[in-house]
């Protein structure tokens, strides 16, 4: 199956069909979590009263995960400049940073949310909670994800280097893209849940 | 992109490396303004602003938005332009209006 305009830019959009693609999706996912905070604006506006952040949640391990999350995206971006410079062991290094570093994203949530559920505090408690588990859980979902396609191109998909470099490329930049997108999500959820 | 030669990769190795130095020290900053517990207004908007500071740098040049095609720039244009409605039609329905007490 020949995928067209994967390599070549299409003449009427001057882009890959891919980078096109993967903006309309995030597009999209601004859609998705911005419904989420304007739902969080209106409840929280509407509240009688609404505790700060920090007396609920626990700030320095989110402010770690915040700094685990923004140097993800740099080894991401590593990683594809890495390719550009066709030095694909170096590529593989970058790219497992990132897996790595959203592994230990994933490992300090499960540890705030366990003690959340340790003390009694479920989405159920109260409003504060229940945005906070639905905006970090969605958002989490979203590490998971992207995870997932990163290890799938350090791994396996690594093969259509050797085939079609530029091809690679791309699909490591579009991939990119979307962690990108889901670093900068967190930038605002942090401040917003923990911080305000 | 493909035809970038080895010292454009290097100049932009050099801007991923100072965004993120700056991203450290907004994320340093964003933590340490939280000490002060501003009045909830305040403390909105600058946690706000210095969000999209570092949204804007992510966006920027991680994401390479400072170099991208017109088409991009329209889709996220349009995309801008709903979430500003999206962001406003809550704060719209609070006291008839943000701005009217």
């Amino acid at each position: 199956m020949d995928i067209p305009y994967t390599v070549q830019a299409r003449p009427d959009t001057g882009l890959t069909n891919g980078k096109i693609a993967i903006w309309l999706f995030l597009a999209s996912e601004v859609m998705l979590f911005g419904a989420l905070f304007a739902s969080y604006i209106l409840i929280r506006t509407g509240a009688p009263s609404w505790p700060r952040g920090d007396t609920i949640l626990n700030v320095p391990l989110a402010t770690f995960n915040t700094i685990v999350l923004i140097s993800s995206s740099v080894t991401m971006v590593m990683a594809w400049a890495s390719l550009m410079r066709n030095r694909f062991g170096t590529f593989r290094i970058y790219m497992g940073a990132t897996i790595l570093l959203g592994g230990v994203f994933l490992v300090v949530k499960y540890f705030e949310y366990s003690h959340k559920f340790h003390d009694d505090l479920f989405p159920r408690t109260n409003n504060f909670l229940a945005i906070y588990f639905t905006l970090t859980g969605l958002h989490m979902l979203h590490v998971l994800g992207g995870m997932a396609v990163n290890a799938y191109l350090w791994g396996p998909g690594a093969k259509l280097w050797k085939t079609n470099p530029e091809w690679f490329r791309n699909r490591v930049e579009h991939s990119g893209l979307f962690w990108h997108f889901v670093d900068l999500v967190w930038i605002f959820l942090f401040p917003t849940l923990y911080l305000l | 992109m493909t035809t970038d030669h080895a010292a454009d990769i290097d100049r932009h190795v050099r801007v991923y490396i100072t965004v993120f130095i700056a991203l450290m020290v907004l994320t340093i900053v964003t933590v340490a303004i939280s000490r002060f517990h501003l009045p909830v207004h305040i403390a909105v908007t600058i946690a706000l602003l210095v969000a999209i500071v570092k949204g804007s740098l992510v966006a920027g040049y991680f994401m390479h938005l400072v170099s991208e095609k017109k088409l991009i720039y329209a889709v996220l244009l349009v995309t801008v332009a709903f979430f500003i409605a999206l962001m406003a039609l809550p704060v719209l329905t609070v006291h008839n209006g943000y701005w009217i007490h």
